[in-house]
């Protein structure tokens, strides 16, 4: 008699409880984006568009007046991000590579959760190392007398952003149909170029959505660049001038500000420049992801 | 069936745990409680300060955190905090800031800090004229030589704008915007292992961070001296004797401010008379500062006489 209340009971408490869950979610979504939009937009109206956006000095405590063009710091957001995904997507894609075609099963079992766990570095911890090991190793390299420049910083980030990279570029290649490469082995290539016509093309946009999620960590990270980048406000020329992303900047200036003044005001707009960067390139790597969905349907 | 004995037995423990919890909480007799907030020049001045005070006052419970001095300044704006360390004054804007928000800024003298300029021990240069270290900090001087070193690019270190030493450098001594092209760092410490290990480095921090444990001038960085003018004499921050007598050129006082005055015997008053006390000032010299000198003493003897 109890039997099919119970049913009831369990079947949709799971369904109501995961489903408010994942509301929350989306709800969260929104209402950080409405906080930003609504904390950033007086920003925009009184400094104007064109001068946030392409004035190249960014210094709102300044001796005369203050000045709040933030194109220095995404040309500093954009070095670091540029000079990290080069060096994180070698690496990633030849572990991917690796891992989903040449290791041997037992290999790939051992060798994949220890390269996830590079995740689990805290970036606090990664950027102490760099001050104390990569930094002065980058300046004795390229013969400086310090080494807190993009370049050091570059290098960590992308050994953040290397297991995101290498973990969903295998997932991807390991989804490919296998059929397709016994239909390459059976025409007679080599494994190797089996690989490289057969199974990256296959797994082209998954890859791509891939590099966009580890771009997104990239451009996101904030204690590693706030730590090695040398944060100095001038407007980089190369990559081994120190650089203030727009993560280090935020988290430098925004202890210091009271709540609801223009400069409050400001850092909430850069924080929505940065919202917006990754939201699109997040929704890129999404659409990319699914069209290669449909194809495979 | 279990799984459902299970699921509210879960809930009723966690009920029962959290009235638990909070009725604990509010039946404990409320603690005397100060937060501090502000300088990292003076976070581990404070911290020693609170340390004996509490030897003396057990049961108190005081915070002191750094940041810089523009963090206290604005935790103490936005209602935060009851004492904001700051290595500068507060600013007329920030004190109007204040005024519309209700509050009453009290300013306390907690001690004089002189500022200090290090370069690494490599670099020749003997003494530097307030001019000079200027129009360093302003990107007039890039090189070394201009001012008697070796032919090499001047590479500063500097701090945060959130830092009260930051603001004061700058208004006191570069009197400009500093070049853009400086490091910023994230405190005093930061700013003393960048020039060690930095042969064409110069920094600024205050003088309780050029001296190791054993109040002794550290061996790994330089301390420059500093002339006002070419017909005055160089002289170090470590002489604490001129520094007294206001002949070291970038001597400052250092500061604490209140929301309001203070109750009558309250923990935050008693606290201050505390720091000024003899064995205050005491643990402030064994920090590397100095004592407040005569006049100073004068402006906080006249702010604790209006607590009523």
């Amino acid at each position: 008699m109890n039997f099919k209340k119970n049913v009831h009971f369990s079947e949709n408490l799971p369904r109501l409880i995961f489903g408010a869950t994942a509301a929350l979610t989306i709800l969260s979504l929104i209402s950080i984006f409405l906080f930003l939009l609504i904390s950033g937009v007086g920003a925009f109206k009184e400094i104007g568009i064109k001068e946030f956006f392409l004035g190249t000095n960014w210094n709102p405590t300044s001796f005369h007046t203050p000045s709040w063009g933030i194109f220095s710091l995404i040309a500093g957001t954009l070095i670091i991000s540029i000079l990290a995904l080069f060096i994180a997507l070698p690496f990633g894609l030849s572990i991917a590579i690796y891992l989903s075609e040449i290791a041997s099963p037992k290999m790939r079992e051992m060798l994949k959760p220890l390269i996830e766990m590079i995740a689990s570095i805290p970036s606090v911890v990664l950027g102490l190392l760099g001050l104390l090991f990569l930094a002065p190793l980058i300046a004795k390299i390229f013969h400086l007398s310090n080494g807190l420049n993009a370049l050091t910083a570059s290098i960590l980030v992308a050994i953040a952003a290397l297991p995101t990279i290498a973990s969903i570029c295998e997932d991807t290649l390991s989804s490919v149909s296998l059929r397709f490469r016994e239909a390459s082995l059976a025409l007679g290539t080599t494994k190797w170029t089996t690989i490289k016509k057969v199974v990256i093309p296959a797994a082209g946009s998954g890859l791509v959505a891939a590099i966009m999620l580890g771009l997104g960590r990239i451009i996101g990270e904030t204690m590693i660049v706030l730590m090695v980048a040398g944060n100095s406000r001038a407007f980089p020329h190369s990559f081994l001038d120190p650089v203030r992303p727009m993560t280090a900047n935020i988290a430098i200036e925004i202890k210091e500000v009271v709540v609801g003044s223009l400069h409050w005001q400001g850092l909430f707009a850069i924080g929505l420049t940065l919202f917006l960067i990754t939201f699109v390139i997040n929704l890129l790597a999404d659409i990319l992801v699914h069209r290669r969905h449909s194809y495979e349907n | 069936m279990k799984k459902i004995i299970l699921f509210f037995t879960i809930l009723f423990i966690g009920i029962f745990a959290f009235i638990f919890l909070t009725q604990n909480q509010s039946t404990t007799p409320k603690k005397e409680s100060l937060v501090i907030k502000g300088s990292d020049t003076e976070v581990q001045l404070v911290s020693n300060l609170v340390e004996a005070f509490l030897e003396k006052n057990p049961g108190a419970d005081i915070s002191v955190t750094g940041g810089g001095s523009g963090v206290g300044i604005a935790a103490l704006l936005n209602g935060e905090i009851d004492l904001a360390n700051s290595s500068r004054k507060m600013e007329d804007k920030e004190l109007e800031q204040a005024k519309n928000k209700g509050l009453e800024i009290q300013e306390f003298i907690l001690a004089r800090d002189g500022l200090s300029i290090i370069v690494h021990p490599e670099n020749p240069i003997q003494q530097l004229l307030i001019d000079q270290i200027a129009k360093i900090y302003k990107g007039e001087i890039t090189n070394w030589k201009e001012v008697g070193g070796k032919d090499e690019k001047v590479i500063l270190y500097g701090r945060q704008s959130t830092s009260g030493t930051y603001v004061f450098f700058r208004n006191f001594v570069v009197q400009e915007d500093y070049s853009p092209e400086m490091l910023n760092m994230e405190g005093n410490q930061a700013i003393v292992d960048a020039v060690k290990a930095d042969k064409n480095g110069i920094g600024y921090v205050g003088v309780g961070y050029v001296k190791d444990e054993n109040n002794q001038p550290r061996s790994d960085i330089k301390i420059i001296p500093v002339a006002q003018d070419e017909k005055s004499e160089a002289v170090s921050p470590l002489n604490s004797e001129a520094v007294k007598q206001g002949k070291y050129p970038i001597a400052r006082p250092i500061f604490q401010y209140l929301p309001h005055l203070p109750q009558k015997n309250s923990l935050l008053e008693r606290f201050l008379r505390f720091e000024m006390s003899e064995q205050g000032q005491e643990i402030i010299k064994k920090a590397g500062f100095f004592s407040i000198n005569e006049e100073d003493e004068q402006k906080n003897q006249q702010f604790l006489k209006n607590i009523k």
